[in-house]
This record gives structure tokens, sequence and C-alpha cells, in this order.
């Protein structure tokens, strides 16, 4: 029985039946029912800025036959918007004609808890964290100019109706804390951001104090800033510190590894399958199946049970990400990397929590190891060209490295890289790997869904710094 | 198709009248409606069909000082009496703030204008298919492209703004846009490029060949590209992202930014920011504008501003509550930025590209190097050399870095505005950046 038709004009087998008669000559789809709550509590300037909470509820409802994908979606759960989006969908696919894939494997595991996490703590209690907070930092001195700090959360119930009355659910918890502080000295203004997050409650990250290690973090982010100096400009050595750097993997060679881009053969990667890509100590998976992760499902957003995917073992490429579609005309099966930001976007096949496995080398020989380079310990964001391969990602914290020893800090720049090729660049890779703190979200033709990385530190042998000191 | 003003009014109302119900003493919301139709196409072949029909709820409640908000997609009066309910727990809870309120009764929008902003023509799915169809052929006809993907999409918008204070207006807008992108293939490597266009009105859309050709030249342009020398070099910036400079500027003169002092713009008012041969001008008021309104989403009147004159900055953009924190009034920009635009150079394109030996032509950037605070700016890019004022070879793997300061009193526009996207910017050159290259 599902729960979304409670308090409609339709009922759960009326509902079966449109999906049944809509999708009886397409290859795949299901119709999709999504009901997300969230909030959003921040301070800002010594005041609450904003509390807000947001609840959203629809469907997604999907027709596939060959290449095509036909998609109607809306937040009237009705028989008559129902009707109308089946019409919609016949009528796209109306030329084709399909045999429905009913195959869909079964899970019995749970990677996180059905919590509701907006509701698991006070709204007062939230409120005077976040005073907290900024009592906390303020009080390291009149250095600090601003504080901003906010709350997310959120907790999503999906269900997934495909045509042979199957109805697959999953409830899924998710909050971010975050913590932002502005110091000011000499005239000279600069920002620390550090956060913590994952799929369980707020709580589990900020007990015990906990919410202090965050912004002390965040205030020893600045504090390095405030000291750094204009970044090189050139090609050189680039020491990657473990957990959030492993950024870099997701610009640089996840996303080439998304199965629609390689089966339209639009990504950089997608005639190197089973080739060497990288180096040989270089192992990297996507795994959805972390316990409490940001980037880890239960079931993806078709159904399909998340798994630990390989894709690249000893430098070899192994496997690609694939939803149901694209799986389907690759032959191959879905990685159950199936994902939608909502019931207002169409599947894509996306990242979960992307990772680098240790190698066995320490950081320190990294380090001693480089006459000239940069030690890139912290990252605000990156971005890729798919095609071309060229990617980059912005240091938010970083040092020189002169003769072996790290130096002082440099200004925030862009690194850029060239994908297939950097992974062959990589000569050492460290026995340190740390997932990141559960604050990554993945955009992706307009959609936005949560995710991990994780890492080693690694040493590149050659990448272009942005800076302005030639 | 897209629901009526009352429908919407309706609601409006009865957030308005349920809030103040439950102990509310100010109230703000907006109701939104919209359907949008979108149809893609890959290798002239269908690829993807989606509708949309979405509806939104946004309301702030306030108790005196304190404000709370929540949003919904469901309409329905049951699933609202419950949010209300919770919104004004919410509030009586959340901490007061002085600068908490609606804005001034005097500066409200009084008449709504027709900008001409809907057309209500409904281009058919059929007819989608058709004009996708030249696009990709056009897109097609060099056997350089290897791939294609084209779409098009049609928005249409009701909305609603109301508040206590007896405010309530609202208009309808829609929206038709085409895109095409294109890889190409040499070699083996692979360069993709694209051609956008929006309109308000079906009728004045690029036509699709246009967006084809453009698309597939700009691809076959870029391939082959090399990796050059690090070094200090001028740096000229294609329409496509010279209005970045100008997004730059937005945030660094938002109230927001300059109030709480994370801005490398604080305290620029009435100084030179830009040459003074430089305006910078935000109309709200152009007919059929991507980016007009008849007033912004507080409801406040917005009227055209000159940010920048003569070089000098002269306007922050101001909401209520920002403007209650500097002392100044709001004018009309919760929201942000309308149509912003420079007003055009006196160089010529061709001039610009022969006003030195040799330049470095960038037409994209990626990632979000731009920091707002210190001014700093570094991203990587990609585009051309530029020597005597030919573009020679295509570049790419490098990055161009700067500060914004510094970069400002350093452009020189060229005059060929085009009022393609809600933010314009004519070609414009910028003296002296770095580049990190080989």
């Amino acid at each position: 029985m599902s729960n979304f038709f409670k308090e409609t004009d339709i009922d759960t087998s009326q509902a079966e039946a449109i999906v049944t008669e809509t999708l009886k000559n397409c290859d795949d789809g299901e119709l999709y029912l999504e009901n997300h709550k969230s909030e959003s509590i921040v301070l800002d300037d010594n005041k609450i800025k904003s509390s807000t909470y947001n609840s959203d509820q629809g469907y997604g409802f999907r027709a596939v036959t060959g290449e095509v994908v036909a998609y109607s979606h809306s937040n009237d759960i009705s028989k008559e918007s129902l009707r109308k989006s089946s019409d919609n969908l016949k009528d796209t696919l109306k030329s084709k004609k399909g045999t429905y894939n009913h195959e869909i494997p079964k899970t019995n595991s749970k990677y996180y808890e059905n919590i509701n996490p907006i509701e698991s703590k006070t709204f007062d209690s939230k409120i005077d964290l976040l005073k907290s907070v900024n009592n906390y930092l303020r009080s390291k001195g009149s250095i600090v100019n601003q504080v901003t700090a906010n709350f997310l959360g959120e907790h999503k119930s999906i269900e997934i109706i495909r045509s042979d009355n199957q109805i697959l659910k999953d409830d899924r918890p998710l909050v971010r804390f975050n913590v932002s502080v502005v110091l000011e000295k000499d005239g000279k203004k600069e920002t620390g951001v550090y956060g913590v997050g994952g799929r369980q409650s707020y709580d589990d990250y900020l007990k015990d104090g906990s919410w202090k290690d965050v912004c002390d973090e965040a205030f020893r982010i600045a504090n390095v800033n405030l000291e750094s100096k204009p970044a090189p400009a050139g090609e050189m050595k680039v020491v990657l510190g473990p957990g959030w750097p492993a950024i870099l993997i997701h610009e640089a060679i996840g996303h080439g590894l998304e199965g629609d881009f390689n089966r339209k053969k639009t990504s950089a990667f997608h005639s190197l399958m089973g080739q060497q890509v990288a180096s040989e100590g270089v192992t990297i998976v996507d795994d959805g199946t972390l316990h409490q992760r940001r980037g880890s499902l239960t079931i993806d957003d078709e159904g399909t049970p998340t798994e630990n995917t390989v894709l690249i073992e000893n430098g070899i490429l192994k496997n690609y990400m694939q939803d149901r579609l694209n799986a389907r005309l690759m032959g191959t099966k879905s990685t159950g990397s199936g994902r939608r930001e909502s019931y207002k976007h169409v599947v894509l096949p996306r990242m979960r929590n992307t990772m680098m496995l240790s190698g066995k080398y320490s950081q320190d020989e990294m380090i001693s190891s480089v006459d000239k380079g940069i030690f890139a310990v912290s990252f605000g964001g990156g971005q890729v060209d798919i095609t071309s391969g060229k990617f980059v990602f912005n240091c938010t914290e970083a040092y020189e490295i002169n003769n072996g020893k790290i130096g002082s800090p440099i200004k925030g720049a862009t690194l850029i890289g060239d994908g297939p090729s950097i992974l062959k660049e990589v000569s050492l890779v460290g026995n340190d790997m740390k997932l990141d703190p559960g604050i990554g979200t993945c955009g992706k033709a307009g959609q936005g869904v949560p995710v991990g990385v994780a890492q080693p530190s690694i040493l590149i042998n050659k990448m272009t710094v942005g800076g302005t000191k030639l | 198709m897209i629901r009526d003003q009352e429908f919407l009014k309706d609601i409006a109302s009865f957030c308005i009248e349920n809030s103040k119900k439950l102990g509310a003493t100010d109230v703000g919301v907006k109701v939104i409606h919209s359907v949008s139709e979108n149809v893609s196409f890959r290798n002239k072949k269908l690829d993807e069909s989606n509708r949309a029909d979405s509806f939104a709820v946004n309301l702030t409640t306030y108790i005196e000082k304190k404000k709370s908000s929540i949003n919904s997609s469901d309409l329905s009066k049951s699933n609202l009496e419950k949010l209300i309910e919770r919104c004004i727990d919410a509030t009586k809870i959340t901490p007061s703030d002085e600068n908490n309120s609606l804005p001034d009764k005097d500066l409200m929008s009084k008449e709504i204008r027709d900008l001409n902003l809907y057309d209500e023509t409904h281009y058919p799915n059929d007819k989608k298919i058709e004009f996708l169809k030249k696009v990709e052929e056009t897109a097609s006809t060099d056997e350089k492209i290897v791939n294609t993907e084209a779409g098009f999409t049609e928005n249409k918008n009701n909305f609603i703004l109301a508040n206590s204070n007896g405010f309530l207006g609202g208009y309808k807008t829609s929206n038709f846009s085409s895109s095409c992108v294109a890889v190409s293939r040499i070699n083996g490597a692979m360069e993709r490029d694209y051609e956008f266009g929006s309109k308000r009105f079906l009728q004045d859309m690029m036509n699709p060949e246009e967006i084809g050709k453009i698309a597939a030249d700009k691809a076959i342009k870029k391939l082959g590209p090399k990796k050059i020398k690090s070094e200090k070099i001028g740096v000229i910036f294609d329409k496509r992202i010279s209005k970045g400079i100008l997004s730059t500027l937005a945030s660094a003169i938002s109230a927001s930014a300059i109030a709480r002092g994370t801005s490398f713009l604080k305290d620029q008012i009435n100084s030179e920011v830009f040459p003074n041969s430089i305006n910078i001008i935000d109309d709200p008021k152009i007919e059929k504008g991507l980016g007009s309104q008849n007033f912004d989403s507080e409801g406040v009147e917005t009227n055209s501003l000159k940010l920048v004159e003569n070089g000098i900055l002269k306007n922050y953009l101001i909401d209520t509550y920002y403007g209650k924190k500097l002392n100044l009034k709001s004018n009309g920009r919760s929201g942000g930025t309308t149509n912003l635009y420079f007003e055009n150079g006196t160089l010529s394109f061709k001039d610009l590209l022969n006003s030195e030996k040799k330049f470095l032509y960038i037409t994209e950037t990626i990632g979000h190097g731009g920091n707002i605070i210190t001014g700093d700016y570094s991203v990587g890019a990609s585009g051309y050399m530029v020597e005597d004022g030919e573009l020679t070879y295509p570049v790419s793997e490098i990055t161009i870095a700067g500060n914004f300061k510094e970069m400002f009193k350093n452009i020189t526009l060229a005059n060929d505005l085009e009022m393609k996207y809600s933010t314009n910017a004519p070609t414009l050159l910028i003296n002296q950046m770095t580049v990190a290259g080989k």
C-alpha cells in the first residue's frame, strides 16, 4: 500500500492501474512519489536571519522506450493530474514499442534509520546552539568580523510504483551544519568555512561540544588565510591532503565515468574501458553503502539497491556508473546510481560516495620529495568539461612547498588539469584515506544531489596552479 | 493551462487571513503557478520530453519584530492551515530583530504597467520537434561534428504577491528558449561548444538554423587547443562571459554584502571603481526584457538605476531589511538586479582586437573562483590567442587570475552590446591579468 493517496481522490490500486496501462508498450518507467520536508535556520550578523520550513510533495511519472524518455511531473496528486500525465507520456511515445523489464533486485540492507531530524531536535535548542556558536566564535576576539551558522535538515520519503504493482520505498534523513567566519586583521579580510553532516540526527554530529570543533576549524582556516600571500602561477607538483580534496577525483574522473556521457560518447573516457587510465597504485570506487554517509542510499531513485562499484582498479578502468536506461542501452546492469534531485527531475546516473583507496606512502614522504610545489588541504568547489576532460577546483587552504618543507600559506587559487591524464600523474598514494566531513552537493544538468568523497594524501607530478605570481 | 489571477489571489488572501487570525501582526505571501514544457533531441532523434506543472506558496509571518517562513507546493487549504500554524509557532519563538518588517507603504508599487512579458502562444510539442530537427540538421552538416544535443523549453508563469498592508499584485510572464550543444572531434580528442537563446515572445526567437550553425562552428573552431606559457597579458572576454563581471559587481554592491562588511567594495560608494568612461545601468522597465519587473520580490516599486556613472559607484542594490541596517531606503532590488548592462563603449570589436599586438581571448571560464570579500579571482579558462587582430589558435587548460578591484579599473569596452540575457555586457578587455599555463 502506498502512503501518498490518503487525502486524494485516488487509491493505490487505481494508481497502479494507470501506471501499468501507461507503461504497457514501454521498456521501462515508473511513478515516483516524493514527500520532502526541510528546514533551514540561519544565524548571521548576530541575529537569527531566517527560519524556513518547506513542505513539498509531488510525483514524477516516467515512460522510457529505446533512448526516449517521456516525463511529466506535478505537485497535484489526483486522478485528473495523473491521467493528464499519462496521456502526455503516451502521446510522446506513440510511435515506439518496447518490452517492459520487470527485473529489479531486492535488498534487506538499510544504510540509515528512518528518523526525521527536523523533529528530533527542538526548534529552541537549534536557536540556542546557533547563538552559542556566535558567542563562542566572537569570544575569540575583535578579529572576528562576521559569523554565519546554519542548520539544514530534511526528511524525504519516496515511493516507486512500477508497472507490475511493485512498490519500493525509502525514507531518507539528511542534515548539514555549517559555520562560516570572517576575520579582519590589518585591513585584510579572509573567510573560513567548515561543516559536518550526513544521514543521522543533528546531535550525532554536535553532541558533547563537538560543535566547537566545527567552529575551531572554520576559525583556523580563516586565520591561516589572513597570513596568505599571492599564489604562484604555472605548472608544478601538487600534494593533496586526505579527505575533502577528493573532489579532485569527483571532478577529474567521476563525472567522466557516468554512464550517460559514455553511452552518448561525449565523455573523454568513452573509449577507455579496460585500459590503463591511472597510475598502478590507484583504485577508485563509488560506494552507496556506507552507513549514514551523505552520499549513501539504500535504494536509488529507480528502486535499485545501491552497491560499491569499482570504477578503477590498480589503474585499469573497470566500470561506469549506471542507471537503468543507460545500463540497458549499453548491455549492462544498473549499479544503483540512478538519482534525481526531486520528483521534478528526470533520473540520471550520478555519483554517491566516490573514494580513492589508501596506498602505502606517508604524507611526509610526499612533501619531502617536492622541491617546488604546493600542498592543498581544503577546497571550495570544482567543475569539469566532460568532453574535453578539463577540470578545475578552488583551493581554500593551501601552502607553498620549498625544498621538501611546507612554507607560507597562499591565497585561494584555481587548479586546472586534464581528467584522462591527471591520474597517470599521481606518483604516490598515501596510507591515510579519510572521508570528507559530509557537506558535498554535486550539480549536473541543473540537479543537485548530496554526495561524499574520500581519498588519502596524493602526490601529483604536474598540475597548473592558477595564482597571480609568475 | 496557467491558472488565473483570481485563483492565486484567493490562496494569498486565505494565507493572510489565517495568519492574522493566529496572531501574526504582519504577513507577506507569494503564490506562483508555472507550467513548463521541454523537448530535447540528440543526434537528430527525440531524446526527452518533459512537462512540469508546479504550484508554490511562500509565506512569511511576523509577530512584531519576530519572523519565520514556510514554503509549500501543496495548495490544499487543509495543508496550508497546518503549515500556517507551524509558521506562527516558529515565529513566536524566533528571537526578534529590529530590522524585520514589511516594506514602507509609500515605497510600494502603485500601478502595474504592461511590460509585454507574456506571450500566450502555445507552441505544441510537434512544432518544437520540427524546430529542433532544423537546429540539429544545421549543427551536424560538418563531419567533424560527432554529437549534437538540442532543446526547446516553453515556460508560462503567473504569480500574486500580497502583504497585510494591502499590497496585492501579480502578472503573467512567459519564456521560450532553445539551445544547441555540439561536440566536435579530431584525432580522438573532442571539444564541446553551444549556442543558447531565450525570449519572452515566440516570434522573437533566433531561427533554428542560426542556433545550430553557431554551436557547430564554435565547437569546430575549438579543436586542437594548445596550452600556452604562463604570462601577464591583456585578456578579452567574449560577450558570453563578459556579463559575469557585472554579476560580480551586483554581488559586491548588494546591501547584504555591504551591511555585513563582506564586500571588496565596502565604503566605495561615490568613489571611482571603473574607468570614467564606464556607465552601468539596471533598468527593470524594458519592454519584453528577460529581467523586467514591475516591482521587486517585496512589492517595492522598481525603477531604472544608474549603478555606476562615469566610473563612480552611485548606488547599492537595496532591499528592506538591509536597507534598514544601512539607514537607506529600499530601491526595489530585493531579489537582485533586473536588466543589468554596461552602456556601450566606443571601440568596435575589430578595433578592440587590434588595440595591441597580442591578446588572450576567452570564450569560457570554469570554476567558482571569485571571492567577493577579498576581490581575488582565479578561474579555469579556454579561448583563443589573438595576434595582430586575428584569432590564431585555440587555447585551453589555463587559468586567468587577478583581483576585481584592479580588473574593474582596467576595463575597456567594445560597442557591440546586445540584449540577449538579463545581464548583458559588450565584449571587454581587461589589461594585464595573470595567465597560468605551462
